[in-house]
């Protein structure tokens, strides 16, 4: 196994609905789908945003996209309407995900 | 048989770029079937902003860009058949419609046939405590009295309708985004409204359409990694669509940006929730076997859209006020400057805990640590590094005076504070909260009607 920053393997994207933040998470390569979609679970995504304490974490997969949904309730602090720091609409939160580290497995 | 429908999206929020039509107009002119011009221009606060704007000027309340966004392309659309369709209406459908006749008849042009959509407004339908009881997800309604703002998400029947009825332009107020697309296609197509497969594809496409510039390169670029060509004069999207449903997303020739698998899925995924129930007025949208092909530079196909029968209730967007937001900034720059911004929060934060301990704010400190921080400042690494800092504060309050003892001890840090503090800005501004409701479809009953030249 080796330690591989998500940005090296995905893109992501953020956008929100209220307080709800969903992160559209894409392999560059389609190739990566099942080693991502090993390593990067609900719980680690959870683990990864803990600060903002999410009350709840899913994670929808599409495989045929080789891209993965996850939803995160309750971590904008209010969202647009309410939140006082500056990225109400959590645009920014992508780039919190794509710093995260997971574990792969050492390519062959 | 039309067996292909063209749909340019030019704009995606209501501050978007207003020259943006202008490529698409003369990508849409050169196609061969019936072509469409969507705006998609009405955020969720946008029209309460707008209906604020109607209550101080009854002839307004309309989206304040919409000369800018039609009267540059006004001429070429009515001279080349294309149709526009646009949400641009916002609180005031009736007066945009009226205002671009003025804008016809002051470039010389035949007078538009211009549909205008209404029935989206709750407000007078139902009262404050009956969308209180329809409330999901929260209860800011509850015992709210002054609502600013009650919309329905009116589908894209009305606006198929519209053009059923020879309409050149449809304006709308509150529409699902997607039916600015899914109403043409269903027009030119002949689309029938329980032809499920076919109203989730119309929808995608929408979808696809509504933010502009997000499917294009916009929204996508970080340099080294995913760059962008020419991203400052972003293409913005043109579909193609086939009666079957199938898309192809492309842009206009000579356009900066890119379409390919990554900025398409992307944009397929964004602002969802559970990818196999997109819930629109006319459709629930399955997105669980989309696939997407790159069949030629900057032209992807998208296939595979499933539709289930239409959600038997409506979403409504409720906005009420909500106090305002009180924002005060000073900076710290050179040898030490993290170390002095430092100071500065914690002579504020002792201040207050002497003179009002009650009082919440929030602190960020720009070039150190901000916007991937929390309010708690529970995500804040060691204020270390950064010799250009911009210290913010801020705080909620009923009304401005709530929040005027934070401005003002910020701004004591001029002669009081750490040395070197420079340059405070203080802003205070009013907020809408908005609530979400499910409301039954006879609450909002969508009525069309033709606007003529003002006499």
């Amino acid at each position: 196994m080796k330690r591989v920053k998500l940005r090296d393997l995905v893109n992501a994207r953020a956008g929100d609905k209220g307080n709800r933040l969903n992160l559209a998470v894409v392999c560059r390569d389609p190739r990566d789908y099942a080693a991502v979609a090993l390593a990067l679970t609900a719980e680690r995504v959870a683990q990864v945003f803990a600060a903002r304490k999410p009350t709840k974490v899913v994670r929808y997969d599409l495989p045929k996209l080789a891209a993965f949904n996850f939803v995160l309730d309750d971590v904008l602090e209010g969202g647009v309407n309410s939140s006082l720091g500056l990225d109400g609409h959590g645009k920014s939160l992508s780039f919190l995900l794509l710093d995260a580290e997971i574990e792969v497995a050492a390519p062959k | 048989m039309v067996t292909r429908v063209f749909i340019g999206g030019a704009a995606g929020f209501a501050g978007d770029r207003t020259d943006a039509a202008g490529p698409l107009v003369e990508a849409l002119s050169k196609a061969d079937g019936p072509r469409f011009l969507m705006f998609e221009t009405l955020a969720e606060r946008t029209l309460a902003l707008s209906q604020l704007e109607r209550r101080r000027d009854p002839s307004r309340g309309y989206n304040p860009s919409l000369d800018r966004f039609v009267a540059p392309v006004l001429a070429r659309c009515l001279a080349e058949q294309i149709r526009i369709v646009g949400n641009f209406g916002a609180a005031n459908p009736r007066a945009a419609a009226l205002r671009i006749q003025v804008i016809a008849r002051e470039q010389g042009l035949r007078s538009p046939r211009i549909a205008v959509v209404e029935g989206d407004d709750l407000t007078g339908v139902l009262s404050a405590q009956e969308l209180a009881a329809r409330e999901t997800g929260g209860a800011l309604l509850r015992g709210a009295s002054d609502i600013v703002a009650a919309n329905a998400y009116l589908g894209a029947k009305p606006i198929a309708e519209a053009l059923d009825a020879g309409a050149d332009i449809v304006v709308t107020g509150r529409v699902v985004d997607s039916a600015l697309a899914l109403g043409p296609l269903a027009h030119a197509f002949r689309w029938r409204w329980d032809d499920w497969d076919r109203l989730a594809a119309g929808t995608l496409a929408g979808h696809l359409l509504e933010c502009g510039a997000q499917i294009t390169g916009g929204y996508f670029a970080d340099p080294g990694v995913k760059d962008v060509p020419g991203l400052a004069e972003v293409g913005y999207p043109l579909a193609e669509i086939e009666a079957n449903g199938a898309i192809v997303i492309g842009k206009p020739d000579g356009t900066g940006g890119r379409v390919d698998r990554q900025t398409v899925i992307e944009q397929i995924l964004y602002e969802i929730h559970d990818p196999a129930a997109y819930l629109v007025p006319d459709v629930v949208l399955d997105l669980s076997d989309v696939t997407v092909e790159e069949i030629g530079a900057n032209r992807v196909r998208i296939v595979g859209a499933r539709g289930h029968p239409a959600p038997a209730t409506l979403k409504a967007t409720v906005c009420v006020d909500a106090g305002v937001l009180g924002e005060v900034e000073i900076s710290y720059a050179g040898p030490n400057a993290a170390a002095r911004a430092r100071l500065a929060a914690e002579v504020i934060r002792d201040r207050f805990a002497r003179r009002a301990p009650d009082f919440k704010f929030r602190v960020d400190a720009v070039g150190v640590t901000s916007i991937l921080a929390d309010d708690d400042g529970a995500l804040r690494g060691p204020w270390a590094g950064g010799n250009d800092v911009r210290l913010r504060f801020a705080a909620r309050g009923a009304k401005p005076d709530d929040v005027r003892m934070l401005l003002d001890e910020v701004e004591g840090l001029y002669c009081a504070g750490p040395a070197g503090g420079a340059g405070v800005r203080r802003h205070v501004t009013p907020r809408l909260a908005s609530a979400s409701c499910l409301i039954e479809r006879r609450f909002a009953k969508p009525s069309i009607s033709m606007i003529e030249a003002p006499g």
